[in-house]
């Protein structure tokens, strides 16, 4: 058998997966060669979604740049705002508010949350599990209420302003996190029951798209997916922002490097997030909510540039300045495509189902891939 | 030999147990419909309430005498990002000073082009715009978006500058 195996002739072929294709998540176009079903090559097509974010912020003022970032990863759209807010304020030398810091850190952790939320739902669905999606909703819906009583939308919240933020926490907002917090508390064990422990999903995420942690860093890849393979680059302990120098987490690193790693991490840095909003939630200092600044912000001439940890890893904002009320250049490192690129590396030698589960853990968003 | 049986075995004695246990989470909320959150969307649609501070479309604050607060300032105009807002402005003889004064004519919202940002309720220094918490705006025509949002025969309020 084994004979007549060799003896046949094997070619290579292309095909198309995407741009609209279910488990991509968006309209993102891979080019595999394949030999049969095993991955020779994968070439990622872009651009499908590109909406020239970058350009657009050159017309803008800097206060109109932040709700463009919403657009760009819409599940962390919280954190982009911020990124962009903490590189104004940095080039015009802002001390924000304590309470700006404290409120901006607690909102992350919850975007955080209710993107692995979602990220784990969908997971689930591209590995054939309809259940975990919408499990993984119903206690995403928690933190969207929080987020549209507080900052008035669902999923575009434009909270931040530069030097603070647009308008207080509502009254309701404090109780609502504690309750939410209790409530998930009791759900994620249930996640880990149904799909951590299950046989069908551990067969097909266990020694599954393996990354090394020297490809890690020569690829640029980070967030839940880099520190999966061992490489320890989390901007919240590295490089601390807002109120992250003041609370106490782990940064969760695995060694392994596959589907499953890159998994176990997103499912620990849950329960790191909500042990940094309880630290905070109860000890949200008195005072302004929004520092003061001018109406038409100018920042001096110079170059400025500040990272931020998004759900998916580093994103970075580089503005050039030449003393006008907009912005020269903004520049977005997005995290999706760097981790993108080292999608080929990981799925060479496997089968096309298991291009879709390293997919997921890659935990892709395109138009943050695009901008 | 007797450990590849035994291994055969316990993988289907371990797959079946995993199978099983995240079975028995699904069959809780089978047994406790009282857990279930769904919301039965158009069916509940008259009990429905948004936040207040939900965004759903720019509107022009109206009181009981037909009047608003808007000076026609293009605060808004300019704050917006889109060009969602475009204020025709008209002249008019002030009837205290008898010089002439800006007053709106249409105030026009695109809706189509807003992104719900925010940003030209902050900027309007009299208050005169919020957002109201709509939220069905489908149509059958794009241009039953464009909204104007002063209501006819509606004048500026008294002592608003």
């Amino acid at each position: 058998m084994e004979e007549v195996a060799q003896n046949i002739e094997t070619q290579e072929y292309f095909i198309n997966m995407g741009p609209q294709h279910p488990s991509t998540h968006g309209v993102l176009r891979l080019m595999l060669t394949l030999d049969g079903e095993i991955i020779k090559k994968v070439q990622p097509h872009l651009g499908y979604i590109h909406r020239s974010i970058e350009k657009m912020c050159e017309k803008d003022s800097y206060q109109q740049v932040v709700h463009l970032t919403d657009r760009m990863d819409y599940l962390g759209c919280h954190i982009n705002n911020e990124a962009v807010c903490l590189t104004v304020e940095k080039g015009l030398e802002l001390e924000v508010p304590d309470r700006v810091k404290v409120i901006r850190t607690i909102i992350s952790e919850l975007t955080r949350l209710s993107s692995h939320q979602l990220w784990w739902g969908v997971m689930g669905m591209d590995l054939g599990a309809i259940t975990t999606f919408l499990y993984g909703f119903r206690d995403r819906e928690m933190i969207t209420d929080i987020f549209e009583e507080t900052c008035g939308a669902r999923l575009t919240m434009n909270y931040n302003v530069p030097g603070g933020l647009m308008f207080d926490i509502h009254p309701n907002f404090q109780n609502r996190t504690k309750q939410f917090l209790e409530h998930f508390k009791k759900k994620l064990p249930e996640y880990d029951k149904l799909l951590t422990g299950n046989v069908i999903f551990t067969e097909r995420t266990k020694g599954i798209g393996y990354l090394s942690k020297e490809d890690a860093i020569s690829y640029g890849v980070t967030g839940p997916s880099a520190r999966a393979s061992g490489f320890s680059c989390d901007v919240r302990k590295k490089n601390p922002y807002s109120a992250y120098d003041r609370v106490d987490f782990k940064e969760i690193l695995f060694t392994e490097g596959d589907c499953f790693a890159r998994y176990q991490a997103r499912i620990a840095e849950m329960w790191e997030s909500m042990k940094i909003i309880e630290q905070l939630i109860d000890n949200i200092p008195e005072g302004e909510y929004k520092a003061k600044t001018k109406a038409v912000i100018k920042l001096p001439p110079g170059e400025y540039y500040q990272r931020v940890e998004t759900p998916r890893g580093e994103l970075g904002v580089y503005i050039i300045s030449d003393n006008k009320k907009n912005p020269y250049r903004v520049k977005f490192r997005s995290p999706g495509f760097s981790n993108l690129s080292a999608l080929d590396k990981m799925a060479r030698g496997f089968k096309i189902a298991d291009l879709v589960a390293i997919m997921s853990t890659l935990d892709l968003v395109i138009p943050d891939i695009d901008r | 030999m007797i450990g590849s049986i035994k291994k055969y075995f316990s993988d289907i004695y371990n797959g079946v147990k995993s199978l099983f246990t995240g079975m028995k989470v699904t069959g809780h909320y089978v047994t406790h419909p009282g857990e279930i959150i769904t919301q039965q969307y158009p069916e509940n649609r008259d009990t429905l309430k948004m936040f207040e501070r939900f965004r759903g479309e720019v509107v022009l604050i109206h009181d009981e005498n037909n009047e608003h607060k808007c000076t026609g300032c293009s605060a808004c105009e300019l704050a917006c990002p889109n060009g969602t807002i475009e204020i025709i402005s008209d002249k008019a003889i002030d009837e205290e000073t008898g010089k002439p004064k800006k007053i709106i004519d249409t105030f026009v919202y695109h809706l189509q082009m807003c992104t719900f940002c925010n940003l030209c309720i902050l900027a309007c220094p009299t208050d005169a715009i919020k957002m109201a918490q709509t939220y069905e705006h489908s149509v059958f025509d794009r241009s039953e978006l464009t909204k104007v949002l002063n209501k006819p025969g509606s004048k500026i309020m008294q002592g608003i500058k």
